[in-house]
């Protein structure tokens, strides 16, 4: 079942990487948010994500869901950006014995899944080993 | 605020794939098994926990449908969801209602009908319970973020496959001593090991199943417990609750559940007592590694050292606190709204001494801790024998 506006109120987000500085302490929402996590602050400025991180943790996927059938087995996990942010990404063109915490890696703009066979194709961030 | 007490408890007949049994079938059999343990003739309202009846079944409205079914209309029925940890939010208020004084017999049960859909429908739903546009999207699964909080426990702490095995393993000997359990047989180490691999490193044996399935209980105030119950009374010592994020990635500490130590230290607090004084408990086992870190947050053991817990055989029945007689979410089943509630059937029936072989002896005081998702909502309840 396509959700087409579901997606694309994301599209800021997942293709271009905009998040929300908070005014106040300067913690950094993704996705941008009205309130500040970290002190409750409404007001926010605009700024984009930094695109290289470190992995924090990582697993396998071998048993995925039917969207992502064409790309299981899978790993993702837990990436920490230069900014200090960190995303849920998958990591791919890698072996996965390679794979460690630690290891740097760099975002890039991939097709993260499609919605059925008359769905929408959905794209997004993914993390390359650098 | 009054005290209150748990008078009847009861669940459907069995939890597994019950294909012949519908959700409300499930949930009206566990009811009715509760009202008759309780003896009562007349509840003042209800609540009924369930994660995600809308995905599995398409029906909402679940307090109505209950109520109506029950034959108890017009009491109040309301529905109330907190991903797996439903059945002990709906718990809490129920007590909450009860406490405040402005009802005095309380029903609460938890449903869930999870097998009329596919592994497929069913992985989906589940994953509701975490961020959809954020985690679920990017194709983590919750063994995934489970498998993700393991790799940085057995990082950090020296934690192995083998001690995540061993809380299945444990978990499985207690439930079959249990016939109501889904899976009431044993497993060893090696078929959790050799059990296909779901996400590195959780097997599919680290992880719960898929159960159709219901348990209530009743409440009502504890002097009039005193006065009316046919069994002996279970007082509610302290309940307590606690958000935590919705997203693993926005955690502190990814090896670590923050939600569980919050709501824990509240109840505590509020029985005037501390982990040493708890002799029984039910957890959220939805991985084995989720009774791992579950047992540290609530201060059974020192951080780091969940992993020796059911290996040393402390957890087990005989050993210094059994945790999961029932069987745990692993070999009882996970029909995820009734979780909840069944955890606190199963301290009752310890503290009334009423557990058969799964009896520990004596016990006085019991603990249930109920989690939502990855931890985004923990529920803590502290049970005593009245």
């Amino acid at each position: 079942m396509a959700n087409p506006a579901r997606y694309w109120r994301e599209i800021p987000q997942r293709y271009r990487l905009e998040a929300a500085r908070c005014a106040s302490c300067g913690e950094i929402s993704f996705p941008p948010r009205l309130v500040c996590p970290q002190c409750r602050s409404r007001k926010f400025e605009s700024v984009t994500l930094r695109e290289e991180g470190k992995i924090l943790a990582y697993t396998v996927t071998r048993v995925g869901p039917s969207q992502f059938a064409d790309q299981t087995p899978y790993a993702v996990g837990v990436v920490e950006l230069d900014d200090g942010v960190r995303i849920m990404t998958q990591i791919v063109d890698c072996d996965f014995d390679k794979l460690a915490a630690g290891q740097r890696v760099r975002i890039e703009f991939r097709r993260i899944q499609k919605q059925g066979d008359a769905g929408i194709l959905c794209y997004g961030y993914k993390c390359v080993p650098m | 605020m009054r005290d209150v007490a748990i008078i009847g408890v009861g669940l459907n007949k069995k939890w597994g794939e019950l294909w012949n049994v519908s959700l409300r079938d499930l949930f009206v059999e566990a009811a009715l098994n509760a009202v008759d343990d309780a003896g009562v003739d007349h509840l003042d309202s209800m609540y009924v926990g369930c994660m995600t009846s809308g995905l599995f079944v398409g029906q909402e409205h679940l307090g109505s449908l209950m109520a109506d079914y029950l034959g108890a209309n017009p009491i109040p029925a309301t529905r109330v969801e907190s991903a797996c940890a439903s059945g002990g939010a709906a718990f809490r208020q129920g007590f909450i209602e009860v406490a405040s004084g402005i009802s005095d017999y309380v029903l609460v049960g938890g449903v869930e009908k999870m097998t009329d859909v596919g592994g497929d429908e069913a992985t989906y739903a589940l994953s509701a319970a975490a961020d959809m546009e954020y985690e679920a999207y990017h194709g983590v699964t919750f063994p995934g973020l489970y498998a993700l909080m393991a790799r940085v426990h057995m990082e950090r702490f020296g934690t192995t496959c083998k001690q995540l095995a061993q809380v299945a393993v444990k978990n499985h000997k207690h439930g079959a001593l249990n016939p109501e359990a889904q899976y009431p047989f044993e497993v060893t180490v090696e078929d959790v090991l050799g059990s296909v691999m779901v996400a590195d490193p959780l097997h599919i044996l680290d992880c719960s199943p898929i159960t159709d399935g219901a348990a209530a209980v009743v409440l009502c105030p504890l002097d009039t417990a005193r006065r009316i119950a046919k069994k002996p009374v279970v007082r509610v010592l302290a309940s307590a609750q606690a958000s935590g994020t919705i997203a693993l990635h926005s955690r502190k500490d990814l090896a670590s559940i923050e939600s569980t130590s919050q709501a824990a230290t509240k109840a505590y607090r509020a029985a005037g007592i501390g982990p040493r004084d708890i002799q029984v408990a039910e957890v959220h086992d939805c991985f084995t590694i989720a009774e791992i870190m579950v047992l540290e947050a609530l201060g059974f053991v020192e951080t780091g050292k969940g992993g020796q817990a059911a290996e040393s055989g402390m957890t087990a029945l005989g050993g210094r606190i059994p945790v999961n007689t029932s069987g745990g979410l692993k070999a009882k089943g996970h029909p995820v709204g009734a979780t909840g509630v069944a955890q606190v059937i199963e301290i009752t029936r310890q503290l009334r001494g009423d557990a058969g072989p799964r009896q520990v002896k004596d016990a006085r005081i019991g603990l249930t801790q109920n989690m939502g998702g990855t931890g985004g909502s923990s529920v803590v309840h502290i049970l005593g024998a009245a």
